[in-house]
């Protein structure tokens, strides 16, 4: 199998790698960084909850507030929020299975709930979520936090924190890969199989959080 | 996964356990909610239909389907057209023209869900089993199997008895087949006059005693005599059976400590089941209705929430 060696794995042709398992460390302690700074996390006026969107959300939303302690001492509590009873697209898709929820003990109420997810594409998924998110209580705010914007924006939908933006087609396909599903940490950008005579000319590559497009399955 | 549930015979394992996950974490995302309503199936039409009494499964559907947001709607034989003389395939082909995406069925002749789920495959519309005849009654062998693993953890290897009228009992014969699928040895306990023919290809032990049994179960689960159903002198009197096979303070302190007590309802207190008995923490029954809702709303979820059918 030909490959490119990069710094941490081997990765196979059609793929590119975005994030190393270096870079999506620091791009995590990036992010914990900028919402103790927006959320004056330290000052303690802000009661902050982090809930990740399954799967790859919840491991990302524990990592943050792991790199959040860290940093500022404070403890964060987290949680898992499953949307799958939310979509709006149940009816277009094969039966999906659920996966569980954990709201952290003392609830959502008046918290400044930072939802955590690994890519933001269509914005379809975050819709969901701030239905599910409804119906767990009332947030006094919801600020969104993503690894990757691949942009290709369906919903007027925008991260208040961003790892990565990245300019894609929207036939391509982000993958990110974290150590607890995955057992490596690594995002990468997979084109479409070119060689079936698919160009991928035509197809418009999108400034993140600039275009509209359909969405193309799978992760939104 | 299934387009019908018409039989747990037949159920494999993963879908079983696939169920009983989702009815699982269902009920995790219900708990302790102020409004008990997801939007899950909104736009989607649930008509039960049911030709025979019944309180729990009825409502439970009917719970079910509202709390996914479903449209429910419920049709009885006696204030339906049925009455008129209108046959139950042209009912169920009018039901799902008029827009049924799942019709739920409760039918005194056994198959007849079956029958039902041929002439209406080619309409798109789900059909779910909620007992037919002496056939089967799979939901309500779901929500058991989910209450027995709340109770006991995994069920391979558990010991489960199944007390009384084996003969016109489908909760029994749904029960044997989705225990055995899960692992677990079932133990058939009635008088003679109460097992049918063809118990032996069940796959579970047949006794008539019931007593040398209860030291080794991990379960008990009483069925109700169902007098409806008798017109023959199956024993000779009330008081007979329930001195013979009823569930009594006696019998249930010769279980182990953590033995489960179930009963499908509605139970006959005194018959088949000592009121004490039903009221004692070991009895699950209050339990097992709970489950009802969550395994039902399980149920509806996997047969309506993927891909438009393309039948």
């Amino acid at each position: 199998m030909a490959s490119r060696q990069s710094a941490d794995a081997a990765v196979p042709a059609g793929e590119r790698e975005l994030l190393s398992a270096g870079d999506v460390a620091r791009t995590v302690a990036r992010m914990a960084h900028q919402i103790i700074e927006k959320t004056a996390l330290d000052s303690g006026a802000e009661h902050v909850v982090l809930l990740g969107v399954p799967t790859r959300g919840v491991p990302l939303a524990r990592r943050i507030a792991e790199r959040i302690a860290t940093f500022s001492g404070v403890t964060v509590p987290t949680g898992a929020l499953d949307i799958t009873l939310y979509r709006d697209d149940l009816r277009q898709q094969p039966n999906r299975p659920l996966e569980p929820s954990s709201v952290p003990t003392g609830g959502v109420d008046d918290a400044l709930v930072v939802l955590v997810d690994d890519v933001l594409f269509s914005g379809r998924t975050v819709r969901s979520a701030l239905d599910a998110l409804r119906d767990q209580g009332r947030p006094r705010a919801v600020q969104l936090a993503v690894l990757v914007d691949r942009g290709h924006r369906e919903l007027p939908i925008r991260a208040d924190y961003v790892g990565k933006n990245v300019p894609t087609a929207r036939s391509e396909d982000v993958a990110v890969r974290l150590t607890e599903v995955d057992d490596t940490d690594a995002v990468l950008l997979r084109r479409p199989d070119t060689s079936s005579g698919a160009t991928p000319g035509p197809e418009p590559s999108s400034e993140p959080g600039t275009d509209t497009a359909d969405s193309a399955g799978g992760k939104q | 996964m299934i387009r019908h549930l018409l039989t747990a015979d037949g159920l494999d394992s993963e879908t079983v356990n696939t169920v009983l996950g989702t009815a699982d974490t269902l009920k995790q995302t219900l708990l302790g909610r102020e409004v008990r309503k997801l939007p899950t199936l909104r736009g989607r039409t649930v008509i039960t239909m049911f030709y025979e009494n019944s309180t729990r499964t009825r409502v439970s559907f009917e719970v079910a389907g509202k709390w996914m947001s479903a449209d429910v709607i419920n049709v009885s034989a006696s204030g339906s057209s049925t009455g008129k003389g209108e046959s139950l395939r042209d009912t169920a082909l009018t039901l799902s023209a008029a827009g049924a995406d799942c019709v739920i069925l409760r039918h005194g002749a056994s198959g007849a869900p079956h029958r039902l789920s041929e002439w209406l495959d080619h309409t798109g519309t789900r059909v779910v089993n909620a007992g037919d005849g002496t056939h089967e009654h799979p939901t309500q062998a779901l929500l058991d199997a989910a209450t027995l693993r709340e109770r006991l953890g995994e069920l391979s290897g558990r010991r489960v008895g199944i007390v009384g009228d084996l003969l016109h009992s489908r909760v029994a014969r749904s029960n044997v087949h989705l225990l055995r699928t899960l692992g677990a040895e079932v133990v058939l306990i009635a008088p003679p006059t109460l097992v049918p023919d063809g118990i032996e290809s069940w796959g579970a032990t047949v006794t008539h005693e019931l007593d040398p049994q209860l030291p080794t179960l991990d379960a008990v689960m009483a069925l109700r005599v169902q007098s409806e159903r008798m017109n023959g002198g199956f024993f000779p009197t009330a008081r007979e059976y329930s001195i013979g096979y009823g569930l009594n303070a006696a019998r249930t302190a010769k279980l182990p400590e953590h033995a489960v007590v179930l009963h499908p309802g509605p139970m006959l207190r005194g018959m088949e089941i000592a009121p004490r008995v039903a009221d004692s923490p070991s009895a699950a029954v209050e339990q097992q209705v709970r489950n009802g809702v969550h395994v039902r709303m399980a149920v509806l979820y996997h047969l309506l929430a993927g891909e438009e059918s393309t039948a």
